[in-house]
């Protein structure tokens, strides 16, 4: 056998010059036989920490072995036993702060630990070439129940996709045209392909679960209907509200929240305008507000989009950035410029209400608050002015009061998002569950699924206890 | 694979469409959700094909009983233009709703609205809904010339005095809805008004209103994309704050909106709006011949 690279086996990516101009995928992925290569790097732990790291608990030296031995289809049922969504997870998940974090090659010293993530890409996208989604139709037997999901991002899926397997008759419920979520209307094309995200909801479908667009629940249909006419309904309709800061200005054109950016130009396609019929300013400086993924997406979306200077103002430094490293590196690759310690307080009128500049503040770190992270404070005269005609905030989302205005009886927690065990999803009324961004507040796509998938076997049992039916099937 | 599922294959059926003026379209649409709940006030999302936008139009009128839903509006760029070419029997791909806040139905005593233009047809509701809640309402229609004055006789049944304006006097009184306003105020005590109509007709009409310490809602149309909260895309400045008009509004208390603010960015895509529209014509022409 091979002696054990010390480094992650190299990935093609798009060269930084040429797909700053695209919004064609960067990451280009593995071909199987540079996936055979990383695979040998395994070290096949027999207490594997990888799988206690992943919220969903993937046998990860499992599929892993598969691919080394060269059997791509039992790598891609070993994955199907834990997720429903691994083409999108092993490209958006964090996993240099999950799997990866904790693998014991990367424990030794000068080794980097195994690419789990980019080898659970190159099953999952093997299996949406090759798998015959007919496979995947669940035997028509009797069902248990019907239960309704709220939204279809990666938690209403993941959901969806598990009781479907439970037999379950599964309705989820979308306001907007597309399913997906934040797949669909915040992540970009670059990071994740809408071809990908389409064929992964696709296989969900195959499983006999039935996705109905544009019905808003609260206003199209509500709770009581609902409640109704389901045994159990899980409400994922994640952190979609924006925040603004709020500062003299915000009203001017060219300020957008990073979610109205990222929807144009994902969900609707406005980079390609006029071809589709939504629009977006064509600008030339950018400055971007915020530090996490979303901030890193709407700074490199506008670059894609042709304007010439991007920069992103960050209040805290490089060291606290939440975004993902892998992100921030490309960002820099792509000409993303960076205001480290600065914070917006004005956004400037050319006199016409369209925005014509940027004034910051320079900041310090003080000493650490509740969340661990060093406190910035502004320092006294230390304004500047960027230029720029557009402006994007992403200084994060809070809880959509839509459907949760018209359903007071569901108990929230004090910053507005649903009050739910962290252990079984359950929340103040009985055959009510949730989980994903409305429990948690705004937080990443395998956390969604994680809550997805426990929520999932604590319907089944409710219903089972309401029905009085004994447990027959076992995902 | 079930393709019907993620389309709806174009589940939303033009039943009736009729034109009402040079510019300016009434149709009823198959949509049986939106046609139970739709209360007055409300809007719909609609788009009509796979590279289509989203855009706002009040509900005009709903029948549950048919399923359907009444929707009225002018062509002022390309996606209008393209609805109006519809026919009965076609369909659109898209549409969301009943969307915003309804408008706060009950018992005021005399109530005067005013709907000026295409705003006529969304005031209707109000007007059909206020009636019935036992309201004394006086109706001031106002639009450029008489073909634009839409829905007379609809808002002629509910209401107890109607008045029509024109810029030029071509049907009822020569003049502005404001002048009608001042007269109405004149002879009879309001408890409460609204103004639906373009923007600086109903920034006239608040000033009318506040003049008079009569309470006035307008509704406001600002840009919209996702219409349930989850862009801001639609904000506007509400007594100081920032209010989302997707699902805070379209209705706000006139005296309270930020007009100048209001007004200016609803120019923000005038040059992707003109040479969009362009493009259509153009290709409209090709396709002619």
């Amino acid at each position: 056998m091979a002696r054990r690279s010390r480094t992650k086996t190299a990935i093609a990516e798009q060269d930084p010059a040429i797909r700053k101009a695209n919004f064609a995928e960067v990451c280009l992925g593995y071909t199987i036989e540079e996936g055979q290569t990383e695979a040998i790097r395994c070290l096949q732990c027999k207490d594997a920490p990888c799988i206690t790291s992943c919220p969903v608990m993937i046998d990860i030296p499992g599929f892993i072995l598969a691919i080394k031995e060269g059997d791509m289809q039992k790598a891609a049922d070993v994955l199907g036993k834990y997720t429903n969504l691994p083409a999108i997870c092993g490209r958006v998940c964090p996993q240099e702060k999950q799997c990866e974090q904790v693998c014991k090659l990367g424990m030794a010293k000068n080794f980097e630990p195994v690419a789990i993530g980019k080898l659970e890409r190159l099953v999952a996208d093997w299996a949406l070439e090759n798998q015959d989604f007919s496979k995947l139709i669940q035997k028509n037997q009797a069902k248990i129940g019907k239960i309704a999901v709220i939204g279809s991002g990666p938690s209403g899926l993941t959901v969806a996709g598990d009781l479907a397997k439970l037999n379950y008759e599964v309705i989820v419920y979308e306001a907007l045209h597309d399913s997906g979520g934040v797949l669909t209307y915040g992540i970009p094309e670059f990071r994740l392909p809408k071809r990908i995200v389409k064929k992964e909801i696709e296989s969900i479908e195959a499983l006999g679960v039935t996705i109905e667009t544009n019905v808003v629940v609260g206003k199209t249909i509500t709770m009581d209907e609902i409640m109704d006419e389901f045994d159990a309904c899980y409400i994922s309709v994640g952190a979609g509200a924006p925040n603004f800061m709020g500062i003299p200005g915000t009203a001017l054109n060219g300020v957008y929240s990073s979610s109205e950016y990222l929807t144009r130009i994902n969900l609707m396609h406005s980079y390609e305008f006029p071809k589709y019929d939504t629009p977006i300013k064509a600008s030339k400086n950018v400055v971007v507000i915020g530090g996490g993924n979303v901030a890193m997406d709407a700074a490199r979306s506008a670059k894609r989009l042709g304007a010439d200077h991007v920069s992103i103002v960050y209040r805290r430094s490089v060291e606290e950035l939440p975004a993902r490293i892998e992100e921030y590196h490309h960002s820099v690759e792509e000409d993303i410029h960076y205001y480290w310690l600065s914070n917006p307080i004005e956004y400037l009128n050319n006199g016409n209400g369209d925005l014509s500049g940027v004034k910051c503040i320079k900041m310090m770190l003080d000493k650490p608050d509740e969340s661990g992270r060093r406190r910035p404070v502004p320092i006294k005269n230390s304004e500047f002015i960027v230029e720029a005609d557009t402006v994007i905030e992403a200084i994060g989302q809070g809880s959509n009061k839509v459907l949760l205005s018209t359903f007071p009886e569901l108990k929230l927690t004090k910053w507005g998002y649903i009050e739910a065990d962290p252990k079984t999803g359950a929340t103040s009324i009985p055959g009510i569950y949730a989980g994903g961004d409305i429990v948690t507040g705004a937080a990443t796509v395998i956390l969604a699924m994680g809550a997805g998938k426990v929520a999932a076997v604590e319907i089944d049992k409710y219903v089972r206890e309401k029905k009085n039916t004994p447990v027959t099937t076992k995902v | 694979m079930n393709e019907t599922i993620h389309y709806g294959d174009h589940m939303y059926k033009i039943v009736k469409n009729e034109q009402l003026s040079k510019n300016e379209y009434d149709f009823w649409i198959e949509a049986p959700r939106i046609a139970t709940k739709a209360q007055p006030g409300q809007f719909v999302i609609l788009r009509i094909n796979e590279i289509g936008e989203r855009i706002p139009l009040t509900i005009a009128d709903a029948d549950p009983s048919s399923g359907l839903i009444r929707l009225i509006f002018q062509v002022i760029g390309k996606t209008t233009a393209e609805l109006s070419s519809l026919c009965a029997n076609d369909s659109i791909l898209d549409l969301t709703g009943p969307l915003g806040t309804p408008t706060e139905i009950k018992n005021y005593g005399t109530v005067m609205i005013v709907g000026g233009g295409v705003g006529i047809a969304a005031i209707f509701p109000i007007i059909k809904g206020l009636k019935q809640a036992g309201n004394r309402v006086i109706t001031i229609l106002g639009a450029k010339t008489s073909e634009l004055v839409i829905l007379q006789k609809e808002c002629q049944q509910y209401s107890d005095e109607l008045i029509i304006t024109t810029d030029d006097g071509s049907l009822g009184m020569k003049g502005l809805v404001t002048e009608a306003m001042e007269q109405v105020i004149a002879k009879e005590s309001i408890d409460c008004s609204w103004a639906i109509g373009p923007s600086m007709m109903m920034k006239f009409c608040t000033m009318t209103a506040e003049n008079h310490k009569l309470p006035i809602y307008v509704s406001l149309n600002p840009i919209m994309i996702d219409g349930t909260g989850m862009c801001g895309g639609c904000r506007v400045t509400i007594d100081g704050s920032i209010k989302f008009a997707c699902v805070d509004g379209p209705e706000f208390k006139g005296t309270q909106v930020n007009w100048d603010e209001f007004i200016s960015r609803m120019k923000q895509y005038t040059d992707e709006e003109e040479a969009s529209l362009t493009d259509y014509q153009k290709a409209q022409v090709i396709h002619h011949g």
